[in-house]
């Protein structure tokens, strides 16, 4: 869209080796501010690896990530989210023994401004603390659609509205980017329209998403440009129709015999 | 009014040794106190964070032989260096074993949660022994086997306003007093924002991470606080029965704790109580119906075995099921899983 915009997130010949096994093979590619970028590529192809060599899930065996210049290596999961680079997970993603209104007030934890001393005290900044945190809560479930739910067991939600907690739960930490794995696989056609028009939102508000899916016509119609892996390494990057046209994604995908839906 | 009760029942269990002029049964209530201290304890780890420590008799033990050498004072040889510590009032003794536990649940906190689930079990467990085991070896320090003796009682003030705790009446406030305290340091843990934070790692700790939870630290937080709480029950235990001895270490100990908590229903508040009243008082009204040994021995594990069976969660959260309208029972999903090590 805009590629005079600053680059947020840079991986720069980034690998994985789990033994002899080469899941990511020197991936190099950036993510400018203000993109939907999405990473797309068949299964076993290293994409949720690269998610968890971003957050610090994982550690790369060489290589090296960037998020607004600062070094990632060696940082730990909650320090990348902190410094404001949130992921979603793949399938349930969810505290499911919570109600959905605790969950956002667990994802709320680093928006408290109470110390140890506060909670067992009962301060008036612990109190005051936790007033702010249960309107930020509403306000963010109100932000999903999920303010009807907000007292019922998270665990239990349709599979649709836990993918919507999950992300709640995501931009409880204030990302200035957002990770999404497979945030639609699964979903029915109206679950995932509902979901588009989330992402759209959080985009429009001001996060750089990242987002590894499944779904192609989802992906071609967020995503401002898609990078595609496949054995590890990155085969193609571009806009979307540069990547429904281009020969080797097509290969990639649909082997070099007849095609197959 | 559900607000009230609790106080309610706080002033009636303070009342009891007013009317209660049976010193055994009052001996019963301080022991089930002190058990129940140590169990509440174990629950800010097993039932908040999830971590499963078979070790926590050491914290226990820490305490109270802490509490006991500084009351008493020592004389030691380290490497041929003499050591010694002149006899230190009890209130001073006592905190000190609070925070030497907490030292203590710090570095094993920093040590094993490195390795989580059933190595920390393994861990916890091997601490526990070492620890016994210096207990009973290190003569000169804790005379070994021969115990501690003649540990002196908590007394506060001087002279006329001299408060003493040597009389069970006396000691059973005391104990009920720190009881108290401790339930109302964990509830405020656990309803607060580093309550959520180890709930969020028990549940899911990649999620917990991913939100931006650093759950090493509350970890380790509940670690020091449950290792300080337990090290004041043991504080209390030496200075009531005033002798200690290796035995304060041994396993069953830990496990009566995990059975009290298992039962009561962890990760509740109220479950370490109800488990600790059941199995603090089961064993001691047995006795007193004059039932032989080894039969008291089967009906307490059969108890047990048919609270875990019927209610896997515990009996706390059964009884809040039954109030919110649904069986008790009904919970398939539950009890398919192993209790203890439940994720």
């Amino acid at each position: 869209m805009n590629s005079s915009a600053e680059t947020v997130l840079s991986i720069e010949n980034v690998s994985v080796h789990f033994g002899g096994l080469i899941a990511i093979d020197g991936m190099t590619f950036d993510v400018r501010s203000g993109e939907i970028v999405g990473l797309i590529g068949p299964n076993g192809a290293g994409k949720t690896t690269a998610f968890n060599v971003i957050t610090g899930f994982l550690r790369p065996t060489g290589g090296e990530v960037r998020y607004r210049g600062v070094p990632l290596n060696g940082l730990k999961p909650h320090e990348i989210a902190q410094l404001g680079l949130v992921r979603t997970f793949q399938r349930t993603s969810v505290f499911q023994e919570r109600t959905v209104f605790q969950n956002v007030l667990t994802g709320l934890h680093r928006s408290g401004r109470s110390n140890l001393w506060d909670m067992l005290l009962r301060t008036r900044r612990e109190k005051e603390s936790e007033r702010e945190l249960v309107e930020t809560a509403q306000d963010l479930l109100r932000f999903v659609g999920l303010e009807q739910r907000a007292s019922e067991q998270a665990g239990v939600l349709p599979y649709g509205e836990q993918r919507l907690m999950g992300v709640a739960l995501a931009l409880a930490v204030k990302p200035s980017m957002l990770l999404l794995d497979e945030p639609v696989s699964g979903m029915n056609p109206a679950e995932t329209a509902r979901f588009v028009k989330l992402v759209e939102k959080i985009h429009h508000s001001g996060v750089t998403i990242l987002l590894v899916e499944h779904d192609m016509p989802m992906v071609m119609e967020v995503c401002d440009r898609i990078v595609v892996l496949n054995y590890g390494r990155i085969i193609a990057e571009g806009t979307p129709s540069e990547i429904q046209n281009n020969p080797e994604v097509i290969r990639a995908y649909l082997g070099q015999g007849k095609k197959r839906a | 009014m559900s607000r009230f009760l609790p106080w309610l029942l706080v002033v009636l269990l303070a009342s009891v040794p007013f009317w209660m002029t049976d010193y055994y049964v009052l001996h019963i209530m301080i022991t089930t106190c002190i058990f129940i201290i140590a169990a509440m304890s174990l629950n800010l780890l097993l039932g908040y964070t999830g971590q499963l420590s078979l070790g926590h008799v050491a914290f226990f033990g820490i305490g109270a032989y802490t509490s006991a050498l500084l009351s008493l004072g020592f004389q030691v040889n380290v490497f041929n260096v003499p050591f010694g510590v002149t006899p230190k009032p009890v209130w001073f003794a006592m905190l000190m074993a609070v925070i030497v536990a907490g030292f203590t649940g710090w570095a094993i906190g920093k040590l094993a949660f490195r390795v989580r689930g059933a190595y920390f079990v393994i861990v916890s467990i091997s601490f526990a022994e070492v620890v016994r085991m210096v207990a009973v070896n290190w003569v000169e320090l804790t005379q070994g086997p021969m115990a501690l003796n003649n540990i002196p009682a908590l007394t506060l003030g001087t002279g006329e306003f001299e408060l003493s705790f040597l009389r069970k009446p006396s000691f059973y406030s005391l104990a009920l007093a720190v009881a108290v305290i401790s339930y109302i340091i964990i509830a405020r843990i656990v309803n607060s924002r580093a309550g959520r934070a180890m709930n969020a790692l028990r549940e899911n700790e990649s999620l917990a991470m991913s939100v931006g939870i650093d759950v090493t630290r509350y970890l380790v937080i509940a670690t020091i606080v449950s290792a300080a709480m337990a090290g004041m029950a043991g504080a209390l235990y030496t200075h009531y029965i005033r002798i200690v001895d290796p035995d304060v270490f041994l396993f069953i100990y830990t496990v009566t704790m995990v059975i009290m908590v298992i039962t009561g229903g962890k990760g509740t508040l109220a479950g370490p109580i109800v488990g600790g009243v059941i199995f603090g008082f089961v064993p001691e009204a047995l006795r007193a119906m004059a039932i032989k040994p080894e039969i008291q021995w089967i009906i307490y594990g059969v108890l047990m075995i048919l609270i875990v069976y019927f209610l896997p969660r515990g009996i706390v959260p059964a009884i809040e099921r039954f109030w919110a309208g649904q069986k008790p029972g009904d919970d398939e999903a539950a009890r398919s899983v192993p209790g203890a090590l439940q994720k």
